[in-house]
């Protein structure tokens, strides 16, 4: 008699898994934004280097910032982000487990101090940036 | 149990998640609303005003922060969101790719604010 050596049973997952169920396809939402985050930085670093090519570049480039098609990026990208900012602050509190003598610190304390952190972050750099 | 990389990547994930978190959507309200509908005063953008202020070594180190910390949050990110969809045969790869892309891109950054 022939013996089967035992295998273990590997389920396929077909690659359209996330397209299933609301849940999964916001948690691909969430990996998503990651795209828009790094592209807004990769403008961020554009910006810098027109810096560094002089009056004109610098000036064509933010000129080019007031046309319809980068104000259309930058909603985009803003609803990305903020999708970002919002699921990041309501996931920090379960990561970080704080707790005062005995007591955990409730989940909703730690993530309203983010938000009210994002508040003054958000004031204090347009603050530096547009210097009113 | 086997030595991992995977704190070291975590870490700037998690650092980079939170930079952008909280500085990047007031950053796009400003470049991509503010600045372009003339919210903001009157050219806050300008060349002098904002070459003098990356001439200063403590606001270059903020740029690079803002620019550098994020891309290795994507990078992590993507890096598991490519092999959840099917990519698992290359994941290494993807590793490297992901990664290298985000050191490249502070590299680039960091060169690039040094010679303003």
């Amino acid at each position: 008699m022939g013996e089967k050596e035992m295998s273990t049973y590997i389920r396929s997952v077909p690659n359209t898994w996330w397209m299933k169920r609301k849940p999964y396809f916001l948690f691909m939402i969430r990996e998503l934004t990651s795209v828009f985050v790094a592209g807004y930085c990769i403008f961020l670093l554009v910006l810098v280097y027109k810096l560094t090519q002089g009056v004109e570049a610098y000036s064509n480039f933010v000129a080019a910032m007031r046309s319809p098609t980068s104000v259309a990026l930058h909603l985009i990208a803003l609803a990305f982000v903020l999708y970002h900012t919002i699921t990041w602050f309501n996931l920090t509190p379960k990561i970080l487990v704080l707790y005062r003598g005995e007591e955990r610190i409730p989940q909703g304390l730690i993530a309203g101090t983010f938000y009210v952190g994002w508040l003054v972050v958000s004031i204090l750099v347009a603050w530096l940036v547009l210097g009113v | 149990m086997a030595r991992s990389n995977e704190p070291i990547w975590w870490s700037l994930f998690s650092a980079g998640g939170m930079v952008a978190a909280m500085v990047l959507p007031v950053l796009i309200v400003i470049t991509g609303i503010l600045m372009p509908f003339g919210l903001a005063g009157d050219d806050p953008l300008n060349f002098d005003r904002i070459h003098s202020a990356l001439s200063q070594p403590p606001i270059k180190l903020i740029i690079f922060t803002v620019i550098s910390l994020p891309l290795f949050h994507w990078a992590h990110r993507f890096r598991f969101t490519l092999v959840d969809v099917g990519l698992k045969s290359v994941s290494t790869l993807i590793a490297v790719l992901c990664y290298g892309l985000a050191i490249a891109g502070t590299i680039v950054s960091a060169v690039i604010l040094w010679n303003i």
